[in-house]
């Protein structure tokens, strides 16, 4: 069947082996270009395969108030990163992702376009503080979804109910403009920032370092070993000039008013308390605010956003009148003048009203009386130039350089600032309403706090902060005043004088029975302050929402000190719509009471455990120079002769024997509030 | 007729390149599995290359004339077993190729077609020795092997089916086409694809037929595993990063490291040295097989080598041209390299009859 003689012929099988040959070689071509030419390339794809950097992230430094109690903790949460993995269709698998990450498809693209840019080792925060259903969701899906990855990192808790949310700050992820800002070229998409308050002004101190860890893993994510590891640098912690006590007290007595209250230490500039209210939960920051959140705190009419105190510049209204004395009297105008207070006079053929008729005026009662005629004249006499060079030499007109983000300058108008911004001369009947600070005037809470401090302190004006620079590394510092420029420290000498004219008549502003400010009267607290009452020429869009009658009432101040001179303390207190002065008196008392009653409290205990020394805290004045003052200042007056007496009554010299708070006004062993109540307050 | 058959003719030299190749192949499985749930399948590997050896040695005692002499009985069982696959056959990952037989045996049908119908080709070719082809004979040869090649591309396994085409080519070589009708063969195949490509490929065959040519497009199926493995053959450098010390291998990122893709591992952990050592012991085992083809005693054995040679190198071919990314991802396994003891029971029995053949050279 088979013929064994035939044979193929041989050139056949010597083609088969040719074409082995060949197929070889091609193979064997194809060997070489992957593994001896691109070899470099394959071993590069090899290694990211392999190999996941994982973020550590830098726990943020705590805040602790002037006492080292805890105001901004950490809790430990779980963030989910996406890594892009280039072998895998992640836009597969979105629509599952956001199924068990609560979120929409939409947000995962934006989030994963955002970095498109970035290195594609980087993983994307996809979703931050995620609950422990959602944990379990990427743990249960190892395998379908591995480019998933969870950190764990700590998370900012403030504290509750917006406790001084406008001063803490908060944080968020880095905006798109603060990355494009070559000043924040440190900052990656992603990272967790400050973004407003404490947290955005020492963000660099606050935030550490972020580490990271070379994980090595399999196809499916899983770790299997670790090849490196950069351990995070925690932030510092923050110690803020901040009195949690005298803050609790101000955030209670701003209660829901709308408005700032500053509460600082002259001698320093250190910030004790500061309030803006309404306030927002900043813990609803710390993770990703919602839009309707969002939404509902820019648009509220009352700004809870805004940090008012270095934010909100209104007219001062009266309190101006204080920077206006320190004008006159510098200006050797004040100290002779004198004018009969008719409910107001006529300038430049316009009839300026003052609320009363307060007869005979002179700069000793000129002040808590807060007689609008007196200030008019003397505005008059002083000229708008002067008036601006005095208000830009106690630091209006310029940031204080407060240690915060966004403050605002505020306005003095002069002949060259109307020129410059509305093109238009100066009028010299616009200088009259400036005297009672209306006008084009305008201050911030900050400003005025700086200003009346510096002069209830003999012209020494202290940069207003809530962090002190000393504890702050050093080269940190420098860094800290070039970024936030303004008045700082600065001494304008104001003759004593003047001093005691000034600080005196703001005494009598709250001690006296024709005070403007009696109802904010402390027993046994040399308590001075000053009233002022901002009427509200024209309302912004945003306050249409908030019905006319609390939109036309006048902004209400009030600045208060203790003791009056050298103080220890000074209050600003505005109240927006709140309508007179004598409205923000008792706020400012609530907060100059509690920080006396502590300060006396840590001296009884201190005298307790430690024999009495004679320590003079600041107290510059010897023996009893304010009594006299005062009782010149009520015989000069010539006004209200009934209430004289009881106004003499009233007066409290601070007993010269006291040492060591020389707010004291009695020694605390003879009974806090013993005394009784000024008569003037019944007046009220 | 037939005095004895000598071992002394047995080929030493070939079944040493084998066993060389299959012992390389354990230490790869081994390193292969090593952090998978596979691991310790190169012992497995063991057990089928020891019952390959014997069924090589069993099958090298039986004269092939005796194959010849009974395929067509043989074809006619591997039509049904076929057919039956395809009505019974356990359906494992969405294809219906193996029949569970008792005793946790899986049964692959689609194997053992190859190896029958290289002997059927071989006898069909062999009977028309000499003669010049008539398009008749191209047409039944056609129908020889496209019949079961219909069916197994029906279960569906491309890869498999495509392994008897180069047994039909290298038989209608080796017979006698001319030129012209290799002409017109080619034209009309190439013909015969774009409809085939429409209609008789599944989706994911089609996928995987041309993923290879753009693995950016597909990065999660088939372009991953060519991504995957092009990665691990580059790692791997000139030199390899060692055994068991490949990451691409150990990290589970290279598919199926043991079997389809063994020679990826293998290049990973030792390099184009390594890579050109294996294709060099498969070009000298090739190389034997033809040797042992031209000396064949007649026509019959050495159609049936070549029927041999063709079907290693069309696997060599594909598979490394897999892992290197020239080829689309069928899913054919490298003889003599890749786990999988249809696999290694094939290539012995391939060359037990290789070895039957050789040494009934002098017999007579």
């Amino acid at each position: 069947m088979i013929s064994r003689e035939e044979k193929l012929p041989a050139y056949k099988l010597m083609v088969v082996q040719y074409a082995i040959l060949a197929v070889l070689l091609v193979l064997i071509s194809g060997l070489w270009r992957l593994q001896v030419v691109g070899a470099q390339t394959y071993r590069s794809l090899a290694e990211q395969n392999r190999i996941r950097k994982v973020p550590i992230l830098a726990p943020r430094g705590k805040l602790f108030d002037r006492d080292g109690r805890l105001l901004v903790d950490n809790y430990p949460s779980v963030s989910c990163f996406l890594i892009r993995d280039p072998n895998r269709d992640i836009q597969a698998d979105l629509p599952l992702i956001a199924r068990g990450l609560d979120m929409t498809v939409d947000q995962l693209k934006s989030a994963i376009e955002s970095y498109r840019i970035a290195p594609k080792y980087q993983p994307i925060p996809l979703k931050q503080d995620i609950t422990p259903d959602e944990e379990e969701f990427i743990e249960a899906h190892r395998n379908e979804l591995p480019e998933l990855q969870t950190i764990d990192e700590e998370r900012r808790l403030y504290p509750r109910n917006g406790f001084a949310a406008n001063l803490i700050g908060y944080v968020g992820e880095v905006s798109d403009d603060m990355l494009n800002d070559p000043r924040y070229a440190y900052y990656e998409p992603g990272d967790v920032v400050g973004r407003s308050g404490v947290e955005q002004s020492y963000d660099q101190i606050l935030r550490g370092q972020d580490g990271s860890e070379d994980i090595i893993v399999d196809s499916h994510g899983r770790q299997v070993g670790v090849l490196g590891r950069e351990p995070a640098i925690p932030g510092q912690g923050l110690r803020l000039t901040i009195d949690l006590d005298l803050q609790r007290v101000a955030e209670e007595a701003m209660g829901a008013r709308n408005g700032a209250l500053v509460a600082m230490d002259p001698h320093t500039g250190e910030i004790l308390a500061l309030v803006s209210h309404p306030s927002f939960d900043p813990n609803k920051f710390s993770v990703r605010i919602g839009r309707d959140d969002w939404n509902k705190l820019v648009t509220d009419p009352q700004h809870p956003l805004m940090q008012k105190a270095i934010q909100a510049q209104l007219a001062p209204g009266s309190t101006f009148k204080i920077i206006m004395s320190v004008a006159g009297l510098k200006e050797g105008v004040a100290q002779d003048l004198k004018v009969n207070c008719q409910g107001g006079a006529t300038f430049y053929g316009h009839f300026f009203a003052c609320d009363q008729r307060h007869g005979p005026v002179d700069i000793h009662n000129a002040i808590p009386m807060s007689c609008d005629t007196y200030y008019y004249t003397l505005a008059e006499r002083l000229g708008i130039e002067k008036i601006a060079y005095w208000a830009h030499q106690v630091g209006l007109g310029r940031k204080t350089g407060i240690d915060l983000p966004g403050e605002v300058s505020g306005t003095v108008p002069s002949e060259e600032w109307k020129l410059r911004t509305f093109h238009e001369k100066w009028y010299a009947g616009e200088t009259i309403s400036v005297g009672i600070g209306q006008g084009a005037v305008a201050v911030t809470p900050i400003q005025l706090a700086r200003a009346i401090a510096g002069i209830a302190s003999g012209g020494v004006f202290k940069r207003p902060h809530v962090v002190d620079p000393d504890e702050l590394p050093l080269d940190y510092r420098k860094a800290m005043y070039d970024s936030f420029p303004g008045s700082g420290d600065a001494t304008v000498p104001i003759d004593p004088q003047s001093w005691e004219t000034i600080t005196d008549g703001m005494w009598a502003a709250t001690n006296s029975a024709w005070g403007t400010a009696r109802v904010a009267h402390l027993d046994n607290i040399d308590f001075a302050g000053k009233t002022g009452t901002a009427q509200v020429v024209s309302h912004s869009a945003g306050m249409k929402k908030v019905s006319a009658d609390v939109a036309s009432r006048a902004n209400s101040w009030f600045v208060g000190i203790a003791p009056r001179r050298n103080p220890d303390i000074v209050v600003v207190v505005l109240w927006e719509h709140g309508g007179w002065g004598n409205e923000s008196a008792p706020i400012a008392a609530r907060v100059i009471e509690a920080f006396v009653d502590k300060q006396r409290r840590l001296e009884h205990n201190l005298r307790q455990t430690a024999p009495p020394s004679t320590v003079e805290v600041g107290a510059v004045w010897s023996g009893d120079p304010s009594a006299a003052n005062l009782a010149r200042a009520a015989s000069r007056s010539g006004n209200g002769d009934s209430a004289a007496p009881a106004q003499q009554a009233s007066l409290v010299p601070p007993p010269a024997g006291v040492q060591g708070a020389h707010f004291f006004l009695k020694t605390p062993s003879s009974g806090g509030r013993a005394k009784p109540k000024a008569p003037g307050r019944k007046l009220n | 007729m037939r005095r004895y058959l000598a071992l002394r003719d047995f080929d030493w030299l070939l079944l040493s390149l084998v066993l060389l190749l299959s012992t390389i192949s354990i230490f790869e499985i081994y390193s292969a599995t090593l952090h998978t749930k596979f691991v310790g399948f190169q012992t497995k590997q063991i057990c089928w290359l020891i019952g390959g050896l014997a069924a090589m040695f069993v099958f090298s005692l039986i004269n092939y004339h005796r194959l010849i002499d009974i395929v067509h009985w043989v074809y006619g069982f591997c039509m049904v077993s076929l057919v039956s696959v395809l009505l019974f056959g356990s359906r494992v990952l969405g294809a219906r190729r193996w029949i569970r037989l008792p005793g946790g045996i899986h049964f692959q049908p689609s194997e053992w077609v190859k190896l029958v119908l290289i002997v059927a080709v071989a006898r069909y070719f062999s009977n028309l020795a000499g003669k010049e082809l008539t398009w008749g004979d191209i047409l039944k040869a056609g129908l020889l092997v496209g019949a079961p090649m219909l069916l197994v591309l029906k279960q569906p396994d491309l890869g498999t089916s495509l392994t008897y085409v180069p047994v039909l080519l290298v038989g209608l070589f080796l017979g006698g086409l001319r030129w012209k009708q290799a002409l017109i063969l080619s034209l009309a195949t190439t013909a015969l694809i774009v409809p085939v490509w429409s209609k008789g490929l599944k989706p994911y065959q089609k996928q995987r037929l041309t993923s290879f040519l753009s693995p950016e497009n597909d990065p999660r199926g088939s372009g991953y595993q060519v991504k995957q493995s092009l990665i691990a053959v580059g790692d791997g450098g000139i030199w390899g990063r060692g055994a068991t010390k490949g990451t691409q291998t150990q990290g589970d990122f290279l598919p199926i490291p043991y079997t389809d893709f063994i020679f990826a591992a293998f290049c990973e952990e030792h390099g184009f040295a390594g890579a050109l050592f294996v294709l060099l012991i498969y070009f000298l085992i090739l190389m034997r097989l033809i040797q042992n083809a031209q000396t064949a005693a007649d026509l019959p054995g050495t159609f049936l080598i070549m029927g041999i040679v063709a079907v290693l190198i069309f696997q060599i071919a594909v598979n490394v041209g897999m892992v290197i990314g020239f080829m689309p991802v069928t899913g054919i396994p490298l003889p003599l390299m890749s786990y999988g003891g249809s696999s290694v029971l094939f290539t012995f029995l391939a060359l037990g009859i290789v070895m039957n053949i050789r040494m009934s050279r002098f017999v007579n």
